[in-house]
């Protein structure tokens, strides 16, 4: 479980960091969604993954570490509404410049082309 | 009471943040009072929790009275007392001189200043890595809706590159603390101390990758050389208010980088200690170096504060890669000094940009101004200050940083920050030249300019003179901090006592 947790991870922050390099607010917030997904589930992995692991009772049966949990949830809060509020910036960037670039040029043709 | 009031500074402007926050459109005079209140009462605060932290005594509170490790605590102890009086005094200015009409120009601007303000408060006092997350995200949260503050397209654009960065910067925040949390099984700052003491020598390469990741993040925050992109054109196109309160920014990050490196990676950590000292060191010569080429190219005057502050940055970190206490000490006093004195500088740009109409800041010729010989004092007195010139404060946080290189330090140091130095001084003269002296004929333009930034500016620009009159003071405080940070023992008995004695 661990090399495909790890290998799921790791192709999603890729995916993110490609996405994050592109020259287009779209692509950008899709690769910071995906980033923060990666990061989300390696917070969530940070204690050791345990399988059948029980919430804390007693301190002493197997039993799955609560802090991570609680941190992946604090982080998945906050990079829902920072994602929202990206979407939101991007719109706006798009109507104030006229395009979705994200330093808001309107780059000449041949160069779209191969984007 | 006295045992609350460790809380009170992130309290007290969540309180005024949501009551403001009540009424969305408009600025009412009621709510310009109630933010001026609020940071009022929270420079009394600052100065009540210096009283309290000068004794060297580490505080804590326990949130939910949980004890530390367990719980989320806040640490007070000089260094966190100090910042959250400078960032108060540093409010003051701005808030009041935003009350003359830059609050109008958006919705919410008192609202999320508070809420800001609670973000870097927390930051400040904070004594667990993942909480110190949580209160960059909320300084961050507020400071993009601020930065943006009255819209425009050079504002979406630079904000649009802030908040993209910041954003990544985030997700490197998680997984450095991730990576430690794994490594000690640990995030409270004092308990990680002391968990890297016995650590499992198997790890330590671990806890060196997340330590250097955390490095990015707070270099990200602090704006080091291949990290400060997004400054210039950030700070120059924001709101007056805000591009002074954003002074503090950086500074947060410094704050984060001395604190995290002295207390968590301090020499008890073996050979994980100071894993960032070369780094920092060399970057931060970089940073003086490329921040002076900026502050020579900038033909605005906004974006030449904005490369000013760069420059002091880089003396910032100068004098942490040098990681001795008298270094420490220098750049404490520097701190004070710079981020006042940036701040009032932002301030009086706008004034001036004000009164120049279609000219703004840019630095041409432009119309004369009303006033103009006032203003000209205080841009002559605020260029002095934060060239380092002597008899201003500037002068002497530079040289206490200059005295504190040892003989192998002092061939890069010496030379860079001095001709940095000159590089401000340069350009400085030749703004100022142009702003005021080369003016063309005609009648000076009606702006008046209201009380209430006369208030902003000259509170914040007269803590240079000050800051020498009570120099004396100042560097005992200081002096006492480096001191205090230089011996986390003192700060990991406070919270650990059963720890604190094999540490």
């Amino acid at each position: 479980m661990e090399s495909l947790y790890a290998v799921t991870t790791g192709s999603m922050s890729a995916c993110g960091l490609f996405l994050i390099l592109r020259g287009r607010t779209f692509p950008v917030v899709v690769g910071l969604t995906l980033l923060s997904y990666a990061v989300n589930l390696f917070l969530f992995s940070m204690g050791g993954l345990t399988t059948d692991g029980a919430a804390i009772l007693d301190g002493f049966a197997n039993y799955a570490d609560p802090l991570p949990q609680a941190l992946v949830l604090t982080a998945i809060v906050i990079g829902f509404a920072m994602t929202a509020f990206v979407v939101i910036l991007a719109m706006r960037a798009r109507g104030d410049m006229g395009n979705d670039h994200v330093d808001g040029r309107q780059l000449d043709d041949g160069r779209e082309e191969r984007r | 009471m006295s045992q609350h009031l460790i809380i009170l500074p992130i309290l007290l402007p969540l309180i005024a943040g949501i009551i403001l926050l009540r009424t969305r459109m408009g600025v009412s005079h009621q709510q310009r009072l109630i933010g001026s209140l609020a940071t009022l009462a929270l420079v009394v605060t600052g100065v009540a929790l210096v009283v309290q932290a000068s004794s060297g005594e580490v505080t804590y509170y326990a949130l939910g009275d949980w004890r530390p490790p367990f719980g989320i605590v806040l640490v007070l102890d000089r260094l966190s007392a100090l910042m959250v009086l400078l960032t108060a005094v540093l409010a003051l200015g701005c808030v009041v001189f935003a009350c003359a009409g830059d609050d109008e120009q958006g919705s919410n601007f008192h609202g999320l200043f508070q809420l800001q303000l609670m973000g870097i408060n927390g930051a400040f006092l904070t004594g667990d890595l993942f909480n110190l997350f949580v209160f960059f995200e909320v300084l961050l949260l507020a400071s993009y809706a601020l930065l943006m503050h009255g819209g425009g397209k050079g504002r979406i654009q630079a904000g649009l590159h802030y908040v993209v960065l910041n954003l990544a910067g985030s997700s490197l925040f998680l997984i450095a603390v991730g990576v430690l949390y794994g490594a000690t099984g640990t995030l409270n700052m004092a308990d990680m101390a002391v968990r890297l003491g016995e650590l499992d020598p198997e790890r330590s390469g671990l806890v060196r990758a997340g330590a250097l990741l955390l490095l990015v993040v707070f270099g990200l925050k602090a704006a080091i050389l291949p990290l400060y992109f997004w400054l210039p054109r950030a700070y120059a196109t924001a709101p007056a208010p805000v591009a002074a309160l954003f002074a503090i920014m950086t500074k947060v990050g410094i704050y984060a980088i001395l604190r995290v490196y002295h207390l968590v990676f301090g020499d008890h950590a073996g050979n994980l200690a100071a894993p960032d000292q070369d780094w920092i060191w060399w970057l931060s010569l970089a940073t003086l170096v490329v921040a002076a080429i900026g502050v020579l190219a900038a033909r605005d005057l906004r974006l030449l504060i904005a490369y000013l502050v760069l420059v002091s940055v880089g003396t910032l970190l100068a004098g942490i890669g040098m990681r001795t206490p008298d270094a420490t000490h220098a750049l404490l006093y520097y701190m004070v000094h710079t981020t006042l004195v940036t701040g009032g500088l932002f301030l009086l740009a706008e004034l001036i940009g004000l009164q120049r109409g279609k000219a703004n800041t840019r630095l041409v010729k432009g119309r004369p101004m009303h006033r103009g010989n006032l203003l000209a004092g205080l841009f002559l007195l605020g260029a002095i200050a934060v060239a380092g010139l002597p008899p201003l404060s500037g002068a002497i946080g530079k040289a206490l940083i200059l005295q504190a290189a040892n003989a192998a330090q002092q061939p890069w140091l010496w030379p860079i920050l001095l001709l940095s130095g000159l590089c401000a001084l340069i350009a400085l003269s030749r703004a100022g030249s142009t702003l005021f002296w080369r003016s063309q004929e005609g009648n000076p333009s009606d702006a008046r300019i209201a009380p209430c930034q006369w208030f902003g500016v000259t509170w914040l620009l007269a803590a240079s003179p000050l800051l020498v009159v009570f120099a004396a003071p100042l560097s005992d405080y200081t002096l006492a901090t480096a001191e205090q940070l230089a011996t986390p023992e003192l700060h990991i008995h406070a919270l650990l006592p059963e720890n604190g004695g094999e540490s």
